[in-house]
């Protein structure tokens, strides 16, 4: 039985149970719903969550759990020295895997029984041309020991499928049962639904939560192993970027850390001040028609893919800059720049900025306004006193969703700023940021065991504590400035 | 109304501070307040008192120009201070708002310390020279609202941290602190335990020597404590304006007499 079909019947079971269960409760008072605990659907809700929940997370499970197993068992009838060897293991398990879903398409076109399928042997037929007429193309010719082992794995998968069906459906069977028999009028259905709700919502927060941590226990590990590799203060303290394949190269993060913060400087210098000032014409100054307009404007500039952006900066922004500014003044004739990518980021960012802050300026109670107009205050000082201290901590966070965002961009930078890791002050100069070397120490051939490629997991666990740190500090801000209104 | 202490005054005022003429006000399609005619004097408390709803905070929102700032609303007719007509485009409302000073119905303090509400209008209109200065308003004006004693020791904490009843008297002390000649004040006293009150009230008794105060209120106890002329407003129309002993005891409209005795509200 296939999962969808599984799913598809414990659903059905599941509305079966609202109908089953709602009826139920009304027929142990009866018919009078007045009489009852909860409304009559919180029974029948009651039922069906009972059914389709436990029914749903066991097969989660099961789905989860069953590769590994399976996986483990094959592994360990390779015998012990491919075992080991991780690579190894890996492609045999690939070749294992590709041949059992050949066998299972050869089966499917051929209509083929079970038992016909067992009796087939690897050196007794052409088992690559067969599975070459069903559309699975092989690389060499089968292997018997690996094409024995792809029909135990079917087997074996097929045996995991049934038992899964089975105790699926009894685990939906069962909730069903147990939910039905607790019916009765004084029955507390709407405190079980509360509960329920109440689980639902942690669990979802703890997928977030244990995703995050996931990504940084990863991340972790493999930065450990980079440290084991190379020396952790080259790295940090290292003023030169020079990887080479042959090893023997050079990590410093320093020139990376210096473009990052660089040309987000430049982007926040753009963003900042015109993305607050947007915001403030749109929620205090503009008219409500002009605010129609205006407002889903800038926000248009926000769903543009910033390798758009790119292009803008590479082919208008950087020669604009190097033709008209950078070239009369002396300062280069590169066309990438520190100031292109960060113009672009800017502009990019104005529209965050200025939507976010505008919706953070209209949740300001009127009433707030009144006071200070009351007061005889103008209208800039009430925005400057009033309105903004009381917005501020949704700006800050504003800003920072804004600054991450700078942080994190590659695109433009690749486009805008070029790939070169040079240290230096002039803005009209190519540099590079971080982002951008973590995605070419991963493009090309590559193996994670030279400190080359794995230099990208410290670098992006170098970025990961500097937003961090960046949250951390506009927390602090948001706790020291806070101005609360009720 | 036998209970009720109705103190013979004299009114020998009889300077104008504000005059209204004709004051037609609509939000949107409706109606709210329909031809007021309204005298109200100098160093004089002035009370409105009618049912909910009735456009008491809507007149008073158009005497020193708050209805500008909804959009919807709209104002007619001739409102003059000092025989200045404040609706011309001549005026700033900004300047007038800190001559009319106003403490709304709802307690609205800002999400500043005690102390920095208060320090807001002395410090946008530049009043005092120094620190020292501005503390000594902030003070007085939190005195005279009867809240100093519960906050002096907490000025730096959040004015919006207060309770509703402190919030009230805090707004009080914030307009107080501007020193306007006109005050208008939108129930002030709604959320106030008596003891409280008659501090307000005598704070109002105080200010009257000096500023003309327009107080709306929904007890006619304190109408006829705290008041030498009362304005009875009903459905958006001025019934009957005149001295409070004259409006408490002998009604001239039959729909006063209804309210002040009960019958409608
Ligand atoms: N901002 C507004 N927008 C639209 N209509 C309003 C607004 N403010 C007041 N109104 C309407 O104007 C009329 C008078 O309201 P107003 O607030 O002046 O009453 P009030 O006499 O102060 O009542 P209360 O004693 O309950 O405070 C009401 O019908 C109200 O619905
Ligand atoms: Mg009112």
């Amino acid at each position: 039985m296939s999962v969808g079909i599984l799913t598809l019947i414990v659903l059905a079971l599941a509305v079966v149970g609202f109908f089953v269960g709602r009826s139920r409760a009304m027929s142990s008072v009866g018919g009078d719903a007045r009489k009852l605990h909860s409304l009559p659907g919180y029974y029948g809700q009651t039922v069906s969550l009972f059914t389709a929940v436990p029914a749903f997370a066991l097969m989660a499970l099961w789905l989860f759990v069953q590769p590994m197993v399976i996986d483990a068992r094959i592994v360990g009838q390779l015998g012990p020295q491919i075992a080991e060897d991780a690579t190894a293991s890996k492609l045999a398990m690939e070749d294992v895997s590709r041949i059992a879903s050949g066998l299972d398409a050869l089966q499917a076109a051929r209509g083929m029984t079970n038992e016909e399928m067992r009796d087939m042997r690897a050196d007794f037929s052409d088992i690559r041309g067969r599975l070459a007429e069903v559309g699975v193309a092989l690389g060499s010719e089968v292997n018997p020991q690996i094409f024995e082992m792809a029909k135990d794995y079917r087997i074996m998968q097929a045996r995991g499928a049934m038992m899964m069906s089975v105790l699926v459906l009894a685990a939906a069977a069962a909730g069903f049962v147990v939910a039905l028999r607790r019916i009765h009028g004084e029955f507390r259905a709407r405190n079980v639904s509360e509960t329920f709700v109440r689980w639902l919502l942690i669990a979802s927060a703890g997928v977030a939560i244990l995703t995050t941590i996931g990504i940084v226990m990863s991340l972790m590990s493999e930065t450990i192993r980079f440290f084991g590799m190379y020396p952790i203060a080259d790295f940090f303290l290292g003023f030169t970027w020079n990887p080479q394949f042959r090893g023997g190269s050079d990590l410093g993060l320093i020139p990376l850390l210096w473009g990052t913060l660089y040309i987000s400087f430049v982007s926040m210098v753009v963003a900042v001040p015109i993305g607050i000032f947007a915001a403030i014409y749109t929620a205090e100054y503009a008219p409500p028609k002009v605010r129609a307009v205006v407002k889903p404007v800038i926000e248009l500039i926000a769903g543009i893919p910033t390798v758009v952006f790119g292009l803008f900066a590479l082919v208008t922004v950087g020669p604009f800059l190097r033709d008209y500014i950078a070239m009369p003044l002396g300062l280069g004739n590169s066309g990438s720049s520190v100031m292109t990518a960060g113009l672009v980021i800017g502009v990019l960012n104005i529209p965050f900025i200025s939507s976010l802050t505008d919706d953070i300026i209209n949740a300001v109670p009127q009433s707030m306004r009144d006071g200070s107009y009351g007061l005889g205050a103008t209208k800039s000082e009430t925005i400057r006193k009033v309105v903004l201290p009381a917005a501020l901590p949704g700006i800050v966070g504003a800003i920072l969703l804004a600054a991450s965002r700078a942080i994190g961009e590659t695109m433009i930078v690749t486009m805008g700023a070029g790939a070169a890791a040079k240290l230096g002050l002039n803005p009209f100069e190519a540099m590079t940021t971080i982002t951008v070397k973590i995605v070419s120490q991963l493009t090309g051939d590559i193996a994670f065991d030279a400190p080359e490629t794995l230099v990208a997991f410290a670098l992006g666990m170098t970025l990961f504590v500097i937003t961090l740190c960046l949250n951390i500090f506009a927390l602090w801000i948001v706790r020291k400035y806070r101005e609360q209104y009720e | 109304m036998n209970d009720m202490r109705i103190v013979e005054r004299d009114v020998d005022i009889t300077e104008n501070k504000i005059t209204a003429r004709g004051v037609q006000v609509y939000y949107g399609t409706n109606h709210a307040l329909k031809d007021v005619d309204v005298d109200i004097l100098d160093k004089t408390v002035t009370a409105f008192i009618g049912p909910s709803g009735c456009g008491k905070s809507t007149f008073l929102r158009c005497l020193n120009r708050m209805n500008d700032t909804v959009a919807s609303a709209r104002v007619e007719g001739k409102i003059l201070l000092e025989g200045e007509d404040i609706y011309d485009p001549k005026v700033d409302p900004v300047q007038l708002r800190a001559k009319v000073g106003m403490v709304f119905q709802k307690p609205n303090p800002f999400p500043k310390s005690i102390y920095d509400n208060v320090a807001y209008g002395p410090k946008i209109h530049g009043l005092t020279r120094n620190k020292a200065e501005l503390d000594e308003i902030v003070e007085k004006s939190l005195r005279r609202a009867a809240i100093w004693n519960e906050v002096k020791d907490r000025l730096d904490a959040s004015g919006t941290g207060l309770s509703g009843g402190q919030q009230q008297r805090l707004c009080i002390a914030r307009a107080v602190a501007t020193n306007p000649e006109v005050l208008l004040m939108d129930e002030p006293c709604s959320a106030l335990d008596p003891i409280a009150t008659a501090q307000v009230e005598e704070l109002i008794d105080e200010l009257r020597a000096e500023y003309s105060v327009v107080i709306v209120t929904h007890s006619m106890q304190q109408a006829a404590r705290v008041s030498q002329k009362t304005a009875f407003f009903h459905l958006g129309h001025l019934v009957e304006y005149g001295e409070t002993g004259q409006i408490f005891t002998n009604p001239q409209d039959p729909r006063t007499e209804s309210y002040i005795t009960g019958r409608i509200g």
